[in-house]
């Protein structure tokens, strides 16, 4: 099965990236954005999706700094 | 290999099998690819039919601009590239001069222009990534890389944009990969805007007797492509991103290659540790035109055939056709010719630092160079039609009548004064501090860089790494240092005189830290030369190229040609690029203690003008500020005058008789000494003879500099070129006469004008 | 004395490390496959981009063979130092609190650097007691972060060991912290490249102190 983990900062951790975003979005005519974060994508075909919570844990993100979120494509 | 292919072969005696489509690829198909039809027709005369598919796609790639030189070849071979230092020249994937002690340095300059213009980050990495590969092509080891920019005025969005991403790209490449970047150039220019200019030299430094040539040889001996698998990056790049005038279009995204510093870092280790540990015979890059033209130019070096099966070619997407894995530009490969003996350890030494590697042909007596997959026969081609026999074309110069290029935009209000010219011209977007750029970039990995960027006129460095071996001794150390420039504006209007004051702006950059020309490579920028004027701006800028490396005894060792940067007429910046050859040069020093540095460094320093000091304001930055029109030429340079001049000076900062040394270059004599001032942190005080004219201050001119140090010693350079002493290093502002007087707070403000670009 | 320092494909400046150690001591270059340190008394992890620094920088590196050999040996004792990216890597291996995030203007940046040396007396300053160090730092992801809690952990330790000089936090790190050990004091782990900074000639040599420090160190733990 597919399975894919969203990685994100922290909430309270500083996201340049996000702030960037959010900067240029209303420059480009889009109003009423409150919000952007930018993290990143990993998309994993894996046998057993019990194991993807360990792997993020150990190596896809850094807890201290990152939260994750795992979403299973059935 | 005169008559190998003699007329009596003129069918072949193969079967072709046009792979996946029915019929033979026509015409039309040849003239999309970019051929001409004389050009087809000659195609098919050397291949006795009409060529199938994956034989027009590997002639349209080696017989397109990019590959064949066909507009500039016969111009090329003009230049003077050989000398006492010269170790390799033009030909092999990059040139070298020797520099001491069984030693060389290898380098060379090229474009990667449309690819940057299309995706300025990737096109600008893939650029570093390719001019990488061609120095440990040939044994060297990269030390340092340089780049050389040209965008439109930073007022455009587009140019902003252009310029972040590649100097981002640039970055991520080199700094990633452990290669220092520690110079370089750029211009803001109107006729760039939609044509931006990005050039990478780089400099390696290798064993003499450690060379290795591209030439495949050895019956038998087998071909192995290691590095990146292949995908479909850049299919077609050559020939139509990189030898046709830039459309409206900007579709032609997904051809874009995309690079891998990691993947090349790997690579380079690898094909060190083969060279190191004898394993190959020959190395050759892959770069413009893949496999295609790296396999055939082996082979015609050679003078052998290559066999080589695309189906045991590593693929990263799987139903590529035979002719794209022919052509494509997928980055980080290269390949090797290896004794049968030797493959394998030289598959183990691929395993053991994670790149992929295959043998996938093998060198033959036929002089044709044969595509099979999987066994089945797909393209026949003699080696010596690919790469030898794509005609070369005369060029057709007419100076035109008038210039090509507008008037660039004037400030909105004239200067008022002297004081207010210096501070806008130190503000200009040509002369303004490049801090905001070198910052992206590592300048000091590798321990041997010595001068970094703004310390000094060139870049200096160590040729061994610095190890604290010399502490106490006191043997010298010896470095070499290295300077690329080129002005296009002044070439705009002489490139005769442009491109001489373009190699001779290099090698007073040399002198300034004591170095002496070695050799020079360059990478020669032009619009469309099929256009009589832009043929003749080639013609004489190439003449003046040749004549002034002459004058300076640094010979062309390597370089490149990028031709067709115009942009269609229905653009409003419409045109071609101001002609820019960009010039880089390499110097020895006897020892690196004894550098030059731009700065002032101790109050109470006599400061004195050396050298032929003739300033003019045509073409020059404050002409541009006034919205002059280009001049119709320029004033004539005195080349033994600027090579006498450099002499002195190299001599004094060698001996360590003066303090400071930068040469007068952008904004003239007013200009240098406020970047003197503030590099050194030193103001100074200073009058010049008919300083009341702007010429004196703001003219610009070839072979004068700024020194600072003991009177004597700076009077004593009188006996062999012109020395004016015009005062003294002191307090912290810049004075001169009685017209400007600048607190260096206030220059340096001015100075960082760039910095709002990356803000 | 021995300084063994590490080598991941991708490092860059770990022949700089090799020939920074080898100014103070005999150095050797270790191979991430090899789990042998060979001898070493104290390891350098140098500063580059270990296996590309894809997923996160330091992230891959941590799990190296090599990198298991240097976590037994810091568990013992061993004194390890951690340059730029290898900073990252101890960060991520759990030796030295905190992590490393990407700079506030999202840009690679090289500067030359003013550091405060906040503990003159760790295994790694003791000979730059003192004084102000002048040290290049070239980095994209040196946003040092730690939480509220650990940083008043670090603080009362002493495990801040190197600062930012005042407007010389280029990079955004919380407390302008540009260096830090962990709580028994034999790893330390810094952003800016104190083998960049061991001869006049390349610009400064205040870096030397560090490595001279970490040789002292282990020879008055032999004594």
């Amino acid at each position: 099965m597919r399975a894919r983990v969203l990685i994100r900062p922290k909430a309270g951790i500083l996201d340049p990236q996000g702030e960037a975003v959010m900067r240029a979005l209303p420059a480009l005519g889009f109003e009423g954005v409150s919000e952007v974060h930018v993290g990143r994508m990993v998309e994993l075909t894996v046998n057993d999706e019990s194991q993807v919570q360990p792997m993020c844990e150990k190596l896809l993100a850094n807890p201290l700094v990152e939260d994750y979120e795992i979403v299973i494509d059935r | 290999m005169s008559d190998r292919e003699g007329g009596a072969r003129l069918t072949s005696p193969w079967p072709v099998v046009p792979p996946s489509t029915a019929t033979l690829p026509s015409l039309q198909d040849a003239l999309a690819l970019g051929l001409t039809e004389p050009e087809y027709e000659l195609i098919c005369e050397k291949q006795g039919r009409a060529p199938n598919q994956v034989e027009l796609a590997m002639y349209s790639l080696l017989w397109s601009e990019h590959c064949a030189y066909k507009h500039s070849k016969k111009l090329l071979r003009t230049l003077p590239t050989e000398g006492e230092h010269v170790v390799m020249g033009p030909g092999e994937n990059a040139g070298a001069v020797a520099i001491g002690d069984g030693l060389v340095c290898a380098f060379k300059v090229e474009s990667h222009n449309h690819p940057s213009a299309v995706e300025p980050f990737q096109g600008a990495a893939t650029g570093v990534g390719g001019i990488l590969r061609d120095i440990f092509a040939i044994g060297a080891r990269p030390i340092a890389v340089l780049d050389s920019l040209r965008f439109g005025e930073p007022s455009s969005q587009r140019s902003r944009y252009l310029l972040d991403r590649a100097v981002a790209g640039i970055g991520h490449y080199g700094n990633s990969i452990g290669v220092p970047t520690i110079g370089g150039e750029v211009y803001f220019e109107a006729p760039y805007e939609q044509n931006c200019l990005v050039n990478a030299m780089a400099l390696g430094i290798g064993s003499r007797d450690k060379l290795v040539r591209s030439a495949a040889a050895g019956l038998g001996n087998v071909l192995v492509l290691f590095g990146a698998s292949t995908g479909r990056d850049g299919i077609g790049g050559a020939s139509v991103l990189a030898s046709a005038e830039l459309g409206e279009d900007e579709d032609k995204r997904p051809t874009v290659q995309v690079g891998d510093p990691f993947e090349e870092k790997k690579l380079m280790e690898c094909s060190l540790e083969l060279l190191e540990r004898d394993l190959i015979v020959s190395l050759q890059d892959l770069g413009a035109a893949g496999l295609t033209s790296s396999a055939s130019e082996m082979a015609s070096k050679g003078e052998v055939g290559i066999d080589l099966d695309v189906a045991n070619v590593p693929l990263r997407e799987a139903d590529m056709e035979p002719f794209e894995i022919m052509v494509s530009e997928s980055q980080e490969r290269m390949l090797c010719v290896v004794e049968p003996s030797k493959v394998a350890q030289v598959l183990e030494l691929c395993e053991k630092w994670e790149v992929g590697g295959a043998a996938i042909g093998a060198v033959t007596d036929t002089t044709r160079m044969r595509v099979f997959a999987a066994g089945e026969l797909v393209g026949d081609m003699p080696v010596r039609a690919l790469v030898d026999d794509c005609p070369l074309y005369d060029l057709q110069p007419v100076k035109p009548s008038s210039t090509p290029y507008r008037a660039p935009k004037a400030l909105p209000s004239p200067l008022k004064d002297a004081r207010e010219t210096l501070l806008s011209l130190l503000s200009s977007p040509n002369i303004a501090s490049r801090r905001p750029l070198f910052e992206q970039y590592d300048s000091v990995v590798q321990s041997r860089t010595v001068r970094r960027p703004e310390q000094a006129d060139a870049a200096v460095l160590a040729i061994r790494p610095l190890d604290g071996s010399d502490r106490n001794a006191r043997d010298p150390i010896p470095g070499i240092a290295v300077s690329i420039d080129c002005n296009g504006r002044r070439v705009a209007a002489d490139p005769y005189t442009g491109t001489v004051a373009a190699a001779l702006e290099c090698a007073s950059n040399l002198a300034c830290v004591g170095a002496q020309p070695l050799g020079t490579t360059n990478n020669l920028n032009f619009g469309n030369p099929e256009k009589p004027h832009i043929a003749w701006q080639l013609t004489e800028a190439v003449r003046g190229l040749g004549d002034a490396c002459r004058a300076l005894a640094a010979p062309i060792v390597g370089g490149n040609v990028s031709l067709y940067n115009e942009s269609p007429p229905t653009h409003a910046s419409a045109g071609p690029i101001y002609p820019t050859p960009v010039v880089g040069m390499v110097g020895g020093l006897p020892d690196v203690r004894r550098a030059g540095a731009m700065g002032f460094t101790r109050a109470g320093d006599a400061i004195a003008i050396v050298g032929p000091f003739a300033p003019s304001l045509l073409a020059s930055e404050l002409a541009k500020l006034q919205g002059d029109q280009l001049p119709d030429g320029l004033p004539a340079i005195d080349l033994d005058a600027v090579v006498a001049a450099q002499r002195a000076v190299r001599e004094a900062v060698r001996t360590g008789a003066v303090s400071s040394a930068h040469d007068v270059a952008e904004g003239g004599v007013a200009v240098a000494l406020a970047e003197c001032c503030l590099a050194g942190g030193l103001g100074a005080r200073v009058r010049l003879d008919g300083e009341e004219a702007s010429e004196r201050l703001f003219g610009e001119c070839s072979g004068a500099f700024v020194l600072s140090g003991g009177r004597d010693a700076l009077c004593s350079l009188g006996d062999s070129t012109s020395v004016e002493l015009i005062g003294t290093v002191e307090g912290e502002a810049l004075a001169i006469g009685g017209q400007i007087e600048v607190p260096l707070s206030e220059l340096r403000e001015a100075h960082r004008a760039l910095e709002e670009l990356f803000a | 004395m021995k300084f063994g320092v590490l080598r991941f494909p991708g490092s860059c400046d770990e022949v700089d490390a090799l020939l920074a150690a080898g100014r103070v001591g005999e150095a050797e270059l270790l191979w991430h496959r090899d789990r042998d340190l060979k001898g070493a008394d104290a390891i350098v992890v140098p500063g580059g981009f270990s296996y590309g620094d894809y997923l996160r920088a330091g992230a891959i590196a941590r799990f190296s063979p090599v990198m298991e050999s240097v976590i037994a040996f810091a568990r013992e004792g061993g004194p390890v130092l951690g340059i730029c990216n290898g900073f990252q890597v101890l960060c991520e291996a759990g030796l030295l609190p905190g992590a490393l995030l990407p700079n506030m203007s999202l840009r690679f940046t090289f500067r030359q650097v003013q550091l405060d040396v906040l503990q003159p007396d760790t295994a790694f300053t003791s000979a730059c007691a003192g004084e102000q160090l002048s040290i290049p730092a070239k980095h994209s992801w040196g946003r040092y972060y730690a939480d509220a809690t650990t940083l008043t952990r670090m603080q009362e330790n002493g495990q801040v060991v190197l600062r930012y000089a005042s407007g010389q936090n280029f990079n955004g790190s919380v407390q302008d912290i540009a260096g830090v050990r962990n709580e028994r004091g034999n790893v330390f782990g810094l952003m800016p490249h104190p083998e960049h900074a061991v001869d006049e000639l390349t610009g400064s040599a205040d870096g030397l102190c560090v490595f001279e420090s970490m040789r002292t160190a282990v020879e008055a733990a032999r004594v």
